[in-house]
Order: structure tokens, then sequence, then C-alpha cells
């Protein structure tokens, strides 16, 4: 028969562009998606769209409770709380992006690697792996920051060099079943070089996994900043995150809840779009498309 | 009255994808002391069939649409959980085909054998055990007191498949169903788990259902066989007339599939010798309960390969063969010896300075569900070593890919489907497609056949016989079927724990074997069919 070839078949569809397609398909994950956007569109354009300052203070009005005037209220020095939330988030998405970026290429790197490699290069790289997490995390922290002085994208850095230790595992793992099978044995005997093999048949294949546990991340890189500005070491008020908004409105929960409630939903929000978003990408990425 | 009464069954699996009819109007019986086979390829429906009638089938997705099955009289289809368990593993009673994942790998053997009795017979320890002893005698397992309080990690698959078969007869049953009980073993164990199946058989008058894909062991030990093909009886008859005169078309088609008789195309070995291998050897270093020891996978092969001669390799399990074929490739190095590939030695050259060499030796793989990375396109599968090893130029890829689907007889139209997008046959073309795709000199094939159905391993091995005349192919041909062997090489190895015992051209092989062991593998493949 002599048909050409473009009759006969689409052309040109990657695996991403499956995936892309399979992922539009996907309602609830489009949903979470947008969700982001406008989470992080409203985040980067707060000074234009607020009349408010997030250090501004009004120490007349007090904490005051939702209204026209301010949405979501004020805290205790009269600042207004939407504001706050918004500035607020932008530190938190940061940290989530920044540090699980950097979590997630050191970690699957890694893991690869030693997965693959086998062997001394494994039991050396791993035991590595060991020492790292035995290290009191917090103890660590505070050195750094110490020596190299208070900085947000130091805290970030210091936060992804602590996530990616379980992500190493987990593609070690992968890659270490990933590697009994026939495709790689054909790889190799097609000659292909070992970075080849990692790169183009080990990683996509563990991708399942790692976007999973990528979802899961995110919120404790966000609740580990909180954690580290409550201690003083990371950001500093009047700057706010949704971390640092979540443990005062701790303080002052019972007289006034909506401190509390407001940040813990913009937080909650995120996650929950971000595990949407995950679950849809898993699935798209799935080229057997099996849902069932 | 006949034991087992299955008429008009039907079985359909509803799913979101649809309703597939898995059993589509099946009738048989089976009297008491016989033995029915049934045949089918993957798919066809052969262990659902037989799984419903023990509540096996997990409902919903299954459902059954209609008929009747009764048992010694007893409805099996309207029966309760609680009768049916009544039944399984008592009266009816089964053997699987994987013995190395059937037995549970925490319990003692005799543990897992008395589970019966004491559930089923409330019997007493004591004489639970000794009856359990009694059984693994007469299944032939030596030692059985020691045995008993084994795990069933310290057994071979057939010692295993043995245990299976004590463990099942343990409740007296009336009725063994065995589905593919010999699929997994090498030959010769098969061979003596047929005979010991039969004489159970005749001993206990028992009626054994016996299912497989397989038409040659079909019928070396049933009396009544039925045929079927995509959830429907094809044809149904006793043994002898059934494959004396198969009536069906599809019954014929799938007994000339069976590979028989010698090699239908000319040797085409010439004088010039492209492989030369002297004292391979390639051992593994193991650690048994923190010793560590050496296990020699291949002790000391010579052999010379001609270019264009298609050299079989035949060797039971753990034999080594499939080592020797990867050692030959350097994917697993060899420990010492020498391989010369057109005239240059390639043990001792490491993944880098095999790179050259990999584009002029390939290898086809046994499991097409493994060997074909699930998240790249046949397109990118087929391109990666044309690229790799610039063997065409972006401009021309397409139809280098193209013409590589036509070689391997896939249409054109599929070539951006992903793996799973085909069927275990298709996969292997395709993964055939990669291996050729570098136009390699040698080709090292590991059971490339044997994870396949019978009509489509004829078509493989008629695909590879003319690529084997296209691409002046010189190939190692790795299996445990001898008669696929013989079908397609001009020369014979035989391997056995490592070493390699016997080497000669097919049909002197085949008539008149010089080793022992070479008899004893003979002898055991060559069924009523042979």
């Amino acid at each position: 028969m002599n048909i050409t070839t473009s009759e006969v078949y689409e052309r040109g569809t990657s695996l991403w562009q499956d995936a892309w397609i399979r992922l539009r398909k996907n309602k609830m994950a489009v949903a979470g998606g947008i969700t982001l956007i406008v989470i992080t569109l409203l985040c980067v354009l707060v000074p234009f769209l607020s009349p408010y300052d997030y250090e501004q203070q009004d120490l007349l009005l007090g904490a005051s409770a939702p209204s026209t005037q301010h949405w979501l209220g004020t805290d205790v020095f009269g600042r207004d709380l939407l504001t706050r939330i918004l500035f607020g988030g932008r530190i938190s998405l940061l940290v989530g992006v920044i540090a699980t970026s950097v979590a997630l290429i050191i970690g699957v790197t890694w893991g690869a690697i030693a997965g693959y490699a086998g062997g001394r290069v494994d039991a050396f790289m791993m035991r590595f792996v060991d020492i790292v997490y035995a290290l009191p995390f917090m103890i660590f922290v505070v050195l750094l920051m110490v020596i190299f002085g208070r900085n947000l994208f130091l805290l970030f850095l210091v936060i992804g060099a602590v996530e990616w230790l379980t992500m190493a595992r987990i593609v070690r793992s992968q890659v270490q079943s990933l590697k009994q099978l026939e495709f790689i044995e054909a790889a190799i005997s097609l000659g292909l070089s070992s970075w080849t093999i990692i790169r183009r048949h080990l990683i996509p294949n563990a991708i399942g996994p790692v976007i999973v546990y990528t979802t899961l991340t995110i919120p404790s890189v966000m609740l580990l900043e909180a954690f580290i500005s409550f201690l003083g070491l990371g950001i500093q008020p009047p700057q706010s995150s949704w971390g640092s908004l979540i443990a005062d409105g701790v303080e002052t929960m019972e007289e006034f809840p909506w401190l509390l409630i407001f940040p813990g939903l913009a937080l909650s929000v995120t996650l929950f779009a971000l595990n949407f978003l995950g679950d849809g990408l898993r699935d798209a990425l799935d080229v057997r498309g099996a849902k069932d | 009255m006949a034991l087992l009464e299955v008429s008009n069954l039907s079985i359909s699996f509803h799913t979101r994808h649809g309703v597939t009819k898995a059993i589509d109007n099946v009738s048989f019986s089976l009297e008491q002391g016989q033995t029915l086979g049934i045949v089918g390829e993957s798919g066809s429906g052969k262990s659902v069939c037989c799984y419903s009638l023990l509540g096996l089938i997990p409902t919903p997705p299954g459902r059954i649409d209609s008929g009747t099955a009764f048992f010694a009289g007893q409805d099996l289809l309207n029966s309760s959980e609680e009768q049916l368990r009544q039944l399984r593993g008592n009266k009816i009673a089964m053997i699987f085909q994987d013995p190395m994942t059937s037995l549970n790998p925490f319990l003692r053997i005799g543990e897992q054998m008395i589970e019966p009795l004491i559930y089923h017979r409330n019997s007493n320890r004591r004489d639970a055990r000794k009856q359990a002893i009694a059984l693994l005698e007469e299944v032939g397992i030596r030692n059985p007191q020691r045995t008993y309080n084994c795990y069933p990690h310290e057994f071979s698959g057939g010692m295993r498949q043995r245990v299976m078969i004590a463990m099942a007869l343990i409740a007296e049953p009336q009725l063994l169903i065995a589905d593919e009980p010999t699929t997994a073993l090498d030959v010769t164990v098969q061979k003596q788990i047929l005979e010991l199946i039969n004489q159970l058989r005749l001993k206990r008058n028992l009626s054994v259902i016996f299912i497989s894909h397989d038409l040659g062991v079909v019928a070396d030990v049933a009396d009544q066989v039925l045929v079927m093909n995509a959830g429907r009886m094809v044809e149904q008859g006793t043994t002898r007339s059934l494959f004396n005169h198969p009536e069906a078309e599809y019954t014929r088609k799938l007994l000339a599939a069976i590979p028989r008789g010698n090699k239908p195309t000319a040797n085409r070995a010439t004088v010039q010798t492209l492989l030369s291998v002297t004292e391979l050897t390639t051992r593994f270093k193991t650690y048994h309960q923190g010793k560590q020891d050496e296990l020699i996978a291949v002790n000391k092969v010579s052999f010379n390969l001609q270019r264009g001669e298609i050299l079989g390799l035949v060797g039971e399990s753990g034999s080594g063969k499939s080592t020797l074929g990867r050692s030959l490739l350097n994917l697993i190095p060899p420990s010492s010896g020498s391989v010369i590939f057109a005239g240059e030695e390639l043990v001792g050259k490491n993944q880098h300075a095999m790179k050259p060499w990999r584009r002029r030796m390939q290898m086809i793989f046994q499991d097409p569900y493994a060997s074909l990375n699930p998240r790249m396109t046949i397109y990118d599968a087929l391109a990666e070593p044309l690229l790799l090893h610039g063997i065409t130029t972006k401009k021309n890829l397409e139809q280098h890919v193209l013409h590589l689907m036509d070689d391997v007889g896939l249409a054109r139209a599929y070539v951006r489907k992903y793996p799973h997008e085909f069927s275990g046959g298709q996969r292997q073309r395709i993964a055939i497609g990669r291996a050729i795709a570098t136009k390699p000199e040698f080709v090292v094939a590991d059971e490339p056949v044997s994870a396949l159905d019978v009509t489509i391993q004829k078509q493989i091995l008629e695909l590879l016989l003319n690529l084997v005349e296209q691409h002046n192919l010189t190939m190692l041909f790795i299996s445990h079927d001898l008669a696929v062997v013989r079908y397609l090489c001009d020369r014979i190895m035989v391997m056995r724990q490592g070493q390699l015992i016997e080497i000669a051209g097919t049909e002197i092989l085949w008539n008149s074997p010089t080793h022992e062991y070479t008899k004893t593998l003979l002898s055991s493949s060559s069924t009523a069919l042979g």
C-alpha cells in the first residue's frame, strides 16, 4: 500500500502532549488547576487589588469581625486579614514551589542513580541519606541560619535539603524493581548509556509515586516554614505567611475565631486543589489510562 | 448419572468498559473416574468456566447469566457461599498453575496440608499428620516425615507441585480441577507430574478436569476433550476422535499450529565462523545464611557459530542457557574464557567499549509484556536504536521506522500506540523490530515464543525464519521446547547444570542422541502428537 504516513496516524504526540489531553478530560484536576492559578494570581496582584497594606495598623479598630470594609475582618492590630492572607500566600506558595522543586530534583536524581548503579555506589549514597535523616532537623536549620544569616531563599533551600531524603528512597526502590524488567536489559543491549537509560526509561516509569509524594511534600513544606518562623528563624512580623497567620490565629482562637478560620481555609483550599491536580497528573501520565 | 453435569452455562463480566461475554452457552459432563481436558488459548474462558463452578468468580463484575451445574446432584450455581465452602477443598479440589506462588511461604508444608482435614473433617492433628505423611509418600516425596516440617522455599518447582497435589487430595475429593498444573515446569518434571496425576486418578477413581493451553499434554492425559475459543465451545469429543479427525476449523488450526517436523527452510550456514566461544565461564556470587558462595551458571562452554546458522540452545530451568546467551552479549559479564565475535575479543570490554558492537549483536526477550517500555510509543521504541547508532537521519527516520513495521508485519497505522494497546504476539513483533532495527549480524533470542499462544507462536516462528533469510541473520535460539527448536534450528546444543553436554545437527541429535540426558529430554517431550 502506498499511503503516505501522515494520513494514517496523528503525528507528533509526545508523552506530555498525551498527558495534557488526558488531564483536560479530568474535571476535578482541571478545577484544582484553575483554583491554584486563581490563588496564585490573587497573591501576586494583591498590592494592586487591595486598598490596605499588610503592615498598616489600625489600633483603634483592633480585632474586628468580617465587615463590608474588611471582608475577612482584621487582626488584633487592626490589619486587614484578607490582605495579610494574600501577602502570606506569596511566601507560602513560594516556599512550597521552590523547596519542593529542590527536593524533587535532588531526590529523584539521587535515588535514580543509587537504584540503577546498585552495589557499593548504592550503599554509599543511601548511607549518606541515612546520616542526614538522623541529624536533628532543627539543629541543622539553626546551624545553617547562624552560619549564613537569616535569608528567605536560604530557608527554602534548607527545607528542600531535608525533604529530598524520602523522595530519594521512593525513587530508588521504584528504580530497583524497574531495572529487573527486560526493557531495561533491552535498552542496555541497544547500547544506550546509563544516563540515557535512567532519563528515558527509568524516571518516566517511576513518575506516578513521585507525583503523589510531591503533592504530599508541598503541604508539609508549608507547615515546616510555619514552624521555623514560629521559632523566630524564618520570616518575621510584620511579614506573614499562612503558617505564621495560623500560628497567630491559634493564640486568639477563642475570642477571634476568624483569625484562625480564614488562613486555615486558604491553606486547606490550596492543598485540596493540589491533591486533585496531583491525582489527575498521575492518571494522565499513566499511558495505560486505567482508572479502576 | 454423571458426576458433574454442566449445561448451557453463560457468564458475562460487567465493567465500566461494557459487557464482555466470558462464557457463552457451554455444556459438558464428566463421569466418575474420567478425565476431561479443556483446551483453549489465553482468554478463551477455560479457567473462568471451572472457577465459576466453585463460586470463585468475583460477582460483580462477573455474572452468571444462565445455565445449570450439578455436582453429584447438588446445584452448584444456586448453592450458598457456606455450601460451596463445604465443597471446596473437600469434595472438589484444585491445583493451580504456579507452584511457586500457590503455597503460603510462611507456613510449614504440613500445616498447609492438614488444613482441609481440620476444617472439613474435624480430624485431630495427630491423625491428620499421619494421613499427610502417607500422602506425601504417595506423591513421591522422599523422606516425608522431614518434609512435613519444611517450608515451601526449600523445594523445587516440581516438588512443590507434588506437594500441591498431595494437598488437593488430602480430603479425598471426588473431583480434581487442575488449572495448567504443568505449564511452569520443565519437560522432564512435567512428564513425571502427568504420570502421577494419572496414577492417582486410577487408584482413587478420581474425576479430573485438566485445563491447559497445551494440546500435546491434554492428548496425553484426557479421555474427553473440550476445545474452547472466545468463550464458546468449539468442539467436544473423545480424545482419540478429536485429535485424529478434528471437525471444527478452529481445532484444525490449533493442531496445525503445533510445531512438528524438521526445519522447512534450507540450512544457510556458511563456512565463515562468526562467533567463537572458548571455555566461557560465568559465576555469580550468592549469599546463603551469611556465607558467601559461588554459583557457576555457565561452566567452560566452548562452541562455534557459523555465519547464517540458527543454533538452538535447549535445557531446563537453571541449566544456564539464558546466562550463556547474555554472557555472549556481555549483558552479564563473563568471569573467564573468550568470546570472539567477527575477529574481536568481547570478554573484558566494558559497557562503553561495547557500544559499537551492540549495533551488530542484538537480543529478543521472552516476556513481551516486560520487554517494552510502557511509556514509549512504538515509534519511539523503534526510533531509539536507529538514532542512537546513527543508522538514519532525522529526516528519514519516519520512513525507516515504517519500513521496520512492515518487516515485522505490523500495520503502519499502529505506530503511535503504546505497548499496552497490543496483544502479546504483536508486542513480540515490536520487540523483534527493535532488535533488527540496527541491522545486526547476530541475534540472541531467549525463549521468544514461550509466553505466546500456539497459533501466535507459529506466526512468530515463521516471522523469525523469514527475517533470518531477508536480513542474513545468525541466531542463537534459546528454548525449553524441543519441538520448536527442531522446527527452527540447524544445530542444537543441550545444556545441563551450566555445562554443554551435547551439540549436533538437529536431525542427527533428534534421531540418535548420544548423551543419556538428551535421550531423557527427548522422550519426555514427545507426546501422543509428536
